[in-house]
C-alpha cells in the first residue's frame, strides 16, 4: 500500500474517534478542542492531496478562527469551565 | 417523529447527493478550462501559484462577490450584537473562571505575537508566489490581534472600543474602495474589469504579477479588519457581562 494512502487512513480514523469525542465528551472546552482537531487532521489530508491552499484556509479558519468563535460561544454560555460541567447545573440555567 | 423524520430526510439526502455524484464527469478529459488554465495562466497572469491567477485574474469578479458576503455577515453580525439592551444575560455565578492575568499567557503571547503579524503578512505579500493569499493572511492577522485581547483582559472605556471599531472601519472601507478602484482603472484604460495591466516583472519575484498583489494586499486588510471587528464585538458583550 502506498504510504501516503496509510497515513490518511490513519488520519481518516483520528477524524472520526475526534468526531465522536466532540458528541460525547462531557467537558464543552474538550469538545471544542477535539473539533479543532477535525480540522487540523483535515489540513493534512488537504496537504497530501497537493491542495496547500486549501489547507491554509482550513488550518487558519477552521482550527484558529472556529474554535475561537466556539470558545467565545461557550464562555457567552457560562460553560467556560476547565473543571467539569457539573457546577453549572446546580447555579442559573445558562443561557436564559 | 421528528427524529424518524430527519433521519427520512438525510438519507434522501444521502441518496441524492450519490446519484449526482455518481454521475457526475469529475476529472474527466476533457477539461477545457482547468486545461487551458494551467498551460497559459503563467504566462497570460505572471504568477507562480495557480491558485492566485484564477482566484484574481480569471475569476476576479467572484472574489468581489466574496468580499461582499463577508461584509454583509460581518455587518449582520455586528447589527445584531451591537442591541445591547436585551442581551443582558443574569450575572454568571462566579464558578470558575480562567485567570485573567496568566504570567506564563502573557510573555507567550508577547513572543508569539509578532511572529503572527510576520507570518500573516507574509502570507499576504506572497500571494501570487507561495500557496496562501489574502483570505487566509487576513485570518491569520485577525487571530494575532484577538489573541492580544484574550491573553491581556482590561476593562476598556467605551470611548476606547468606538476609537477602535472607528480604525477598523476605515481600514476596511479603504481597502474594499482599493479593490473597486483598481478594476475599475482596468476597466478605464481599456480592459476588463479587474483584468491585471501593469507588466508582469520578472517570474517569481516579489514586485511581479501586475495588479494582483495590490488587489491581495486590499483583501487581506480588509478581511481582517473585518473579522477583527467582529470579534472584537463578540467579546465586548462577552466581558461586560461577566462583569457585571
Amino acid at each position: 500500500m502506498d504510504i501516503s494512502a496509510l497515513i490518511a487512513l490513519i488520519i481518516v480514523f483520528i477524524m472520526l474517534s475526534s468526531a465522536l469525542c466532540v458528541l460525547f465528551l462531557p467537558n464543552m472546552i474538550a469538545a471544542v478542542m477535539a473539533s479543532s482537531v477535525i480540522s487540523l487532521s483535515l489540513t493534512i489530508i488537504f496537504a497530501l492531496l497537493k491542495a496547500p491552499d486549501v489547507a491554509m484556509t482550513e488550518a487558519a479558519i477552521g482550527a484558529g478562527l472556529g474554535s475561537l468563535i466556539l470558545a467565545i460561544g461557550l464562555k457567552r454560555l457560562n460553560y467556560f469551565n476547565i473543571e467539569s460541567h457539573q457546577s453549572n447545573v446546580s447555579g442559573t440555567d445558562p443561557g436564559q | 417523529m421528528s427524529k424518524f423524520s430527519t433521519l427520512i430526510f438525510i438519507s434522501g439526502l444521502s441518496f441524492l447527493l450519490i446519484v449526482i455524484t455518481a454521475q457526475l464527469p469529475i476529472a474527466h478529459p476533457p477539461m477545457l478550462i482547468g486545461q487551458y488554465i494551467i498551460d497559459h495562466a503563467v504566462q497570460d497572469t505572471g504568477v507562480t501559484n495557480i491558485v492566485t491567477s484564477v482566484v484574481l485574474a480569471y475569476r476576479g469578479l467572484d472574489t468581489l462577490g466574496e468580499l461582499a458576503i463577508l461584509f454583509t455577515a460581518a455587518s449582520g453580525v455586528g447589527l445584531l450584537l451591537s442591541n445591547k439592551l436585551n442581551t443582558k444575560l443574569q450575572p454568571s455565578t462566579k464558578t470558575v473562571r480562567l485567570s485573567n492575568s496568566n504570567f506564563i499567557i502573557e510573555h507567550a503571547l508577547n513572543l508569539l505575537f509578532p511572529l503572527l503579524l510576520v507570518v500573516g503578512f507574509y502570507v499576504i505579500f506572497h500571494g501570487h508566489l507561495t500557496p496562501g493569499g489574502g483570505f487566509q493572511g487576513g485570518v491569520i492577522i485577525a487571530s494575532a490581534f484577538f489573541l492580544n485581547i484574550l491573553a491581556k483582559p482590561y476593562k476598556s472605556s467605551d470611548s476606547e472600543i468606538e476609537s477602535t471599531h472607528n480604525n477598523l472601519t476605515i481600514i476596511e472601507s479603504l481597502s474594499g474602495v482599493t479593490f473597486i478602484a483598481i478594476g475599475l482603472y482596468a476597466l478605464i484604460s481599456g480592459h476588463d474589469f479587474l483584468e491585471p495591466f501593469l507588466s508582469h516583472g520578472q517570474l517569481g519575484s516579489l514586485w511581479s504579477a501586475g495588479t494582483l498583489p495590490f488587489l491581495y494586499i486590499a483583501v487581506g486588510l480588509k478581511v481582517g479588519a473585518e473579522l477583527s471587528s467582529l470579534l472584537i464585538t463578540l467579546y465586548d458583550i462577552d466581558s461586560e457581562e461577566l462583569t457585571d
